[in-house]
């Protein structure tokens, strides 16, 4: 889920030249926009030419022939490539110096948390039974796709998609505003628990002008069977 | 309802967006079945939830998934991803 979310990066790129400010700002702009990446020979999947979307690159700072960008752009984009084909187009050459990923999906640089501090709260829980350091650094699963628009289900609809089933109109209470037809949306209860990720066969729109059909079709369940009461089971029991 | 869309507003917030919600259908949820993510205990965020950590270089992803898991004491742990997979 996270692997598969819009990146953030700095990267520390050498020119083989110096050029003009001007000059490395035209060519980065360039880039920006859907860009044809083909994957290092060092990389992990097929080497062939892909579609990648690089949303923004900003030059931070520019000295000698050191350019520090920061780069946002669609996962499963190589910036070592980037900064190569940069250099290409630069006509001089350039490779990357260092690289640091400042977001993948909602998770932030401003928000992380360094290794000492981690084992430092662990070590105030365990030693001192101190645990609030340690709580606000551990983020209930649901944060996972805190950048998905949401759709709040009733208790039954939750029991029935936990099985694998898809989500009806009925079934919804409340929903994000800009849903289109293929987003991907965090389906939660009425209590916020992540129950699934579901695929949008109807817009924000449609759902609230229908009475029937699938909204969203079930994509992955996350919440174990059984939390939520099957609904069946209950109306069985009412007619005994 | 109001509860669940107000942390369903916190996690937008937290994402850095900022979006609106509409009510389909008033809504009460069983307070006997499931439990609100911010009423889960420290245990049961260890167990299952995600900390934003800053993995310095040096230490691969894998090392630091192994060091986490181990400080924690839990069974599975993963990461989002490398940096330059390969």
């Amino acid at each position: 889920m996270i692997a598969h979310s819009d990146k953030e990066y700095i990267a520390l790129a050498q020119l083989h030249a110096r050029v003009p400010r001007e000059k490395l700002e035209e060519v980065i702009r360039e880039f920006v926009g859907r860009i044809y990446q083909r994957p290092p020979v060092r990389s992990s999947v097929k080497r062939t030419l892909r579609v990648k979307e690089i949303y923004g690159i900003e030059v931070l700072e520019y000295e000698g022939v050191f350019a520090l960008m920061r780069v946002s752009c669609q996962h499963g984009t190589y910036i070592r490539k980037l900064v190569h084909d940069i250099g290409e187009i630069l006509g001089v050459g350039a490779h990357m110096r260092e690289l640091r990923r400042t977001r993948t999906g909602p998770f932030r640089e401003e928000s992380s948390v360094r290794m000492h501090e981690l084992s430092e709260a662990v070590y105030l829980y365990e030693e001192h039974g101190r645990g609030d350091k340690l709580r606000s650094m551990i983020l209930p699963h649901e944060y996972i796709v805190s950048h998905l628009p949401k759709v709040l289900v009733l208790d039954g609809a939750a029991s029935a998609i936990a099985y694998g089933a898809d989500l009806a109109v009925p079934g919804i209470s409340v929903i994000s505003e800009g849903i289109r037809r293929g987003d991907l949306a965090a389906i939660m209860t009425l209590k916020g628990e992540l129950v699934a990720l579901g695929k949008a066969l109807m817009s924000t729109e449609e759902v609230l002008s229908s009475d029937r059909g699938v909204a969203f079709k079930t994509v992955r369940v996350i919440m174990e069977r059984g939390v939520y009461p099957k609904g069946w089971k209950k109306r069985s029991e009412a007619q005994r | 309802m109001e509860e669940a869309t107000r942390f369903a507003v916190e996690l937008d917030r937290f994402a850095g967006i900022e979006r609106r919600y509409l009510v389909k259908r008033e809504g009460h949820t069983d307070p006997s079945y499931g439990k609100p993510p911010w009423a889960r205990t420290l245990e049961e965020l260890v167990e299952c939830g995600v900390v934003n950590l800053d993995k310095p270089p040096g230490p691969t992803s894998h090392e630091v998934v192994a060091w986490a898991k181990s400080l924690l004491g839990v069974p599975k742990a993963g990461h989002g991803g490398t940096l330059e997979p390969d």
